[in-house]
């Protein structure tokens, strides 16, 4: 238990752990999904694996948005920009996402105006304050971002300023979720459910999986107490037999969600028929467009899209990865070709992507063992 | 991107309601409140903010431990870096 003397509470920490090695029941080997990326990334830096006992596998899910974005629509995305009076802007985190011909940053060493932002408030005050030019916001992630970009939109449609637009690639985690559970090479026994997202999504979202899917869901805190706490609580309704929706992170995420956020969103978006993410293919419901009224801040709608779709090169196996089929030091590439300063792909770049948070806390260490 | 950040109000916008000044480890910056109305926001009020906008109210306990995970995961000077940058400033009234 390497860094429990970091820990806040490490007597807390080794009664969980004793906990869990209770209720785990030896002859039987658990699947336990983390869907958020902040998750693994936690569950990473904490070395939580070397806390758990043998039998528990932690799975990374599909909840890190930079990595479960198509390339083709980062290549979409730029070709909006090369309109020279169009300013692009993201996320530092898309920043060295690569599409079929290069990152945003690339392009902009190429010389497209692409600008990070921090915030979708500030692409639209960009917008405001170069009336001349044509903002536009790649906009990406899930329930935590959504509401953000949306009361965004309706800032924008208020004050009548038409020389802003979202590319919109925000996605929702409940398909992705159900998606996982239907393919056929997926065996999970219970859920790690997200934590910020669910402070604007609630916790009902998920009752389906307990209910039609017979597998517990607990959402957690990002803190190493926070989810130990959570698998000791999946393990007590595995062991009870039972499956249903806890809360462990209720001093952050409200049951009912928050109304106002979802009030936004509302407003704004409706459901894409179906939407492609890397690695899991199309699935159907699973992303958010503009509405109609929208249109005119739609900048699918007011430029012209290719549309492209580009196949990830053939030995990257993201999407089993993403899956959790297979572990991200399985993959060929993991470490020769495909590295945080070389990503392939996405999931080597974010620091919630699992290749990425494996390489640097994981094979790293390898590394320095074996020097 | 996708861990909220800690910050206390220390400010309401006197002519916009849903603007507020954050502190977050001794930096200002404006955030939007847009989404928190329903918990009726005031100064003082600690809250989680995500990309340039409060999520939630929290403790002031919680605002705290949410700091010191952020720096254990390494990411609170990227934290910084995202609250250093945002450029929210008093923005022009709707016309
Ligand atoms: S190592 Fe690279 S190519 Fe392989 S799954 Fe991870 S990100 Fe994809």
């Amino acid at each position: 238990m390497k860094y429990v003397d970091e820990f806040r509470d490490p007597e807390l920490i080794s009664k969980a752990a004793e906990e869990i090695r209770r209720l785990a029941d030896p002859g039987r080997h658990y699947r336990i999904m983390e869907v958020c990326g902040g998750h693994t990334h936690a569950i990473y830096r904490f070395g939580l694996k070397d806390i758990l006992p043998a039998n528990i596998d932690l799975i990374h899910g599909p909840g890190c948005p930079v990595c479960v974005l198509p390339m083709g629509r980062i290549d979409d995305g730029l070709s909006v920009a090369r309109d020279p009076s169009v300013i692009f802007t993201a996320f530092g985190d898309m920043m060295r996402v690569p599409g079929a011909h290069g990152s945003p940053l690339e392009h902009k060493a190429r010389g497209t105006d692409v600008r990070i932002v921090y915030s979708p408030a500030d692409a639209l005050q960009l917008a405001r304050k170069n009336p001349g030019r044509h903002v536009m916001f790649f906009a990406i992630g899930f329930e935590t971002t959504a509401p953000s970009t949306a009361l965004t939109l309706i800032r924008a449609r208020s004050e009548g300023l038409t020389n802003f637009s979202v590319f919109c690639n925000h996605v929702t985690i409940v398909p992705a979720i159900r998606a996982i559970l239907d393919s056929p090479d997926m065996r999970l026994d219970a859920f790690i459910g997200p934590g910020h997202v669910s402070t604007v999504i609630g916790c009902r979202p998920y009752e389906w999986i307990a209910r039609s899917e017979g597998k517990p869901v607990v959402t957690s805190g990002f803190e190493p107490l926070d989810l130990l706490q959570s698998i000791v609580m999946l393990l007590r309704q595995l062991r009870a037999g039972e499956a249903r929706v806890e809360n462990q992170y209720k001093r952050v995420v409200p049951w009912e969600g928050n109304r106002a956020a979802l009030k936004a969103m509302a407003e704004v978006f409706e459901l894409r028929p179906y939407f492609e993410w890397r690695g899991l293919g199309f699935i159907s419901q699973s992303a958010l467009k503009l509405r109609d009224q929208y249109a005119e801040w739609d900048a699918e709608r007011r430029f012209p899209i290719p549309g492209a779709r580009i196949t990830d090169p053939k030995a990257a196996q993201c999407g089993e990865v993403l899956k959790g089929v297979l572990k991200p030091a399985q993959c060929k590439l993991f470490g020769n070709e495909c590295t945080p300063e070389h990503p392939i792909g996405a999931l080597m770049v974010s620091t919630e992507g699992s290749c990425a948070a494996h390489y640097q806390y994981e094979h790293r260490k390898n590394l320095v063992s074996v020097a | 991107m996708c861990l909220a950040i800690p910050g206390k109000i220390v400010e309401i916008d006197p002519a916009q309601a849903h603007l507020g000044t954050v502190e977050v480890a001794g930096v200002r910056r404006k955030v939007d409140l847009g989404l928190i109305q329903e918990e009726s926001p005031a100064a003082g009020d600690w809250v989680l903010i995500h990309v340039g906008f409060a999520m939630t109210k929290i403790s002031e306990r919680d605002a705290l431990e949410q700091m010191r995970l952020l720096s254990m995961l390494g990411e609170a000077e990227q934290a910084m870096e995202e609250v250093r940058g945002y450029s929210l400033l008093d923005p022009a009234p709707p016309h």
